[in-house]
C-alpha cells in the first residue's frame, strides 16, 4: 500500500492510498481522480496517463523505463525528461508518498 | 440512400463480429470506420503484438485476429466504408438516417457503435499558434508532397513517420527535423539514414528540442523551438509538419444525444442498447456494472446486440434461436455446401 498524491494541473491534489501490484494509473482511474484519461487501459498504446515527477530523488527512485515507453512518451502532450506513462508504475511499499503531476491535458 | 438493416460504427474486431452475428440471423449491415484500414485498434496499435486473451486462440497478434474475423464474415460480402467517419444520427419515421463526413446516407432501423474509444485522429502540436495555419502551411499527414519543392520543411517527431518524410524530402526541399530526444522510435536502418544525412549535412538535424511557436505574418515565415533547459532557436520554414502518432477522440458520437459517462455510453446487458431506441454500444465504447474491456467481452455484447437489431429490423418476425452446427438456413447464409 502506498499513499499518493496526484496533483492536477491546476493545482488540485488528490491523495489515495493505492493497493501494491495496481499501477499508479489505475489508482486514479479508481477514485476518479481527473487528468488521467488511460484511453488503452494500460497498455502502454496510448500515451493518455502521462505524468511529470517534479521530484528529481522520486524520479530516481522509481523503476527505469522499459523500452517502448519512451517512444509511447514521444506522443504524450509536452513531454519532458521527467515523464512516466503512470500505467508503468507499478504500486509497491516503496512508493509510499510519491507525488505526481499531470500535465495540462493528456490529449 | 442506402437502405439498410444495421449500420457498425468501427470495424474493429468487436464491430466484425456483430456483422458476422448479424450475418448468422439474417440480417444486412452497412459498416463504416475513419482508419483506412479494417480492424481497429487490433491493426492501428498493435498489428505486431501477440494476444493471448482469444477463447480457443493460444496466441496470435493484432493482424491475425483481424484477418481471421475478416475471412469469417467473407460469405455474407458485408460492404464497408472506410476513410469515413459517420457524423449525424437522425430520427425519422422509426429510422435513422445516418450521414457520414463523404456525404454517405444510410437509412436504418438500427445503429451498433463499436468505436473502441473513439476515432483515431493525428495528434496536433501543443501550441495554439499553429491552430491558424492547420491545413495550410501546418501539416499532420501529406497528400501532395510536390508542394515542399524548394521549401523549408521542419519536420517533428521521432517516429517511422517522421523518419520516412524527413528522408523522402530531403531530396526536395530543405529540411530540417526537430524531435525531443537522441533517440528515435522509427526503423533501425531509417535512424541510421537520417544519421548519416544529418553528418554530410542534406538535413539539419535537431534533438533535445520541442515547439514553442509559429510566426509569420499571414503566411508561415518561422517556426521557435524550446529546449528543456529554456534556449529558444527560431527556423525558417515555409511548412511545418507534425508526426506525433494517432490519439482517439470520441469525436461525434458525443453530440447524438446519448448518455454518455466520461467516454463511455452506458447500455444495458440485455442487448446493448442505448437510451436511444435502436442505437447500440458494444466493445470498449459501452459501459456497464463490471464491464471488461476485452475483445472478448466484446464479442458477447455484439452477439447479444444483433438479437436486439433484429427486433427492430423485422418487427413481424418471431427470432428464433439456431445453432450453427446444426440449422440449415445458417449453413446457406454461409454459403457451407453439405
Amino acid at each position: 500500500m502506498a499513499k499518493i498524491k496526484y496533483i492536477e494541473f491546476n493545482g488540485n491534489a488528490h491523495e489515495v492510498e493505492v493497493p501494491n501490484g495496481m499501477t499508479v494509473m489505475e489508482g486514479a482511474v479508481r477514485s476518479n481522480i481527473p487528468g488521467i484519461d488511460a484511453d488503452c487501459g494500460g497498455g502502454m498504446s496510448c500515451a493518455t496517463c502521462h505524468v511529470y515527477i517534479n521530484d528529481d530523488e522520486w524520479l530516481k527512485k522509481l523503476p527505469e523505463k522499459e523500452m517502448g515507453e519512451d517512444d509511447m512518451l514521444d506522443q504524450a502532450f509536452e513531454p519532458k525528461s521527467n515523464s512516466r506513462l503512470s500505467c508503468q508504475l507499478i504500486v509497491t511499499d516503496d512508493l509510499d508518498g510519491l507525488i505526481v503531476h499531470m500535465p495540462e491535458k493528456q490529449v | 440512400m442506402i437502405k439498410t438493416d444495421v449500420v457498425i460504427i468501427g470495424a474493429g474486431p468487436t464491430g466484425l463480429f456483430c456483422a458476422h452475428q448479424l450475418g448468422i440471423i439474417g440480417l444486412k449491415c452497412e459498416i463504416v470506420d475513419n482508419l483506412d484500414k479494417i480492424g481497429g485498434q487490433c491493426i492501428e496499435l498493435y498489428p505486431d503484438k501477440p494476444i493471448y486473451d482469444i477463447p480457443a486462440v493460444p496466441e496470435c497478434t493484432g493482424e491475425e485476429l483481424t484477418n481471421n474475423l475478416i475471412e469469417q464474415i467473407k460469405p455474407f460480402n458485408f460492404n464497408f466504408h472506410l476513410s469515413d467517419r459517420v457524423q449525424e444520427l437522425k430520427s425519422e419515421n422509426d429510422k435513422w438516417i445516418v450521414k457520414t463526413l463523404n456525404g454517405k446516407e444510410f437509412e436504418t432501423p438500427n445503429v451498433v457503435i463499436a468505436g473502441g474509444v473513439g476515432s483515431f485522429e493525428p495528434r496536433k502540436f501543443p501550441t495554439k499558434s499553429t491552430e491558424k495555419y492547420h491545413g495550410k502551411s501546418v501539416l499532420y499527414s501529406i497528400k501532395d508532397k510536390t508542394i515542399f519543392k524548394d521549401k523549408s520543411v521542419v519536420i517533428f517527431g521521432g517516429g517511422d513517420s517522421a523518419l520516412d518524410w524527413a528522408i523522402e524530402l530531403s531530396n526536395l526541399s530543405k529540411v530540417t527535423l526537430v524531435h525531443r530526444r537522441d533517440e528515435f522510435r522509427g526503423l533501425p536502418a531509417s535512424v541510421k539514414k537520417i544519421k548519416e544525412l544529418s553528418d554530410n549535412k542534406t538535413i539539419n538535424l535537431i534533438t533535445k528540442y520541442s515547439i514553442k511557436d509559429v510566426h509569420g505574418n499571414g503566411s508561415l515565415e518561422s517556426v521557435e523551438i524550446k529546449s528543456e533547459s529554456g534556449e529558444n532557436k527560431v527556423i525558417k520554414a515555409d511548412y511545418v509538419l507534425g508526426f506525433f502518432g494517432l490519439i482517439m477522440q470520441l469525436g461525434p458520437i458525443a453530440e447524438w444525444g446519448l448518455n454518455l459517462d466520461k467516454k463511455t455510453i452506458p447500455v444495458n446487458t440485455e442487448n446493448f442498447e442505448t437510451n436511444k431506441k435502436g442505437i447500440f454500444a458494444i466493445g470498449d465504447i459501452c459501459t456497464y456494472p463490471g464491464k471488461l474491456k476485452l475483445i472478448l467481452s466484446g464479442f458477447h455484447e455484439g452477439a447479444l446486440a444483433a438479437r436486439g437489431c433484429f427486433k427492430h429490423a423485422r418487427p413481424d418476425e418471431k427470432y428464433r434461436f439456431e445453432f450453427t452446427t446444426a440449422s440449415s438456413t445458417i449453413k446457406d447464409r454461409l454459403g457451407v455446401k453439405e
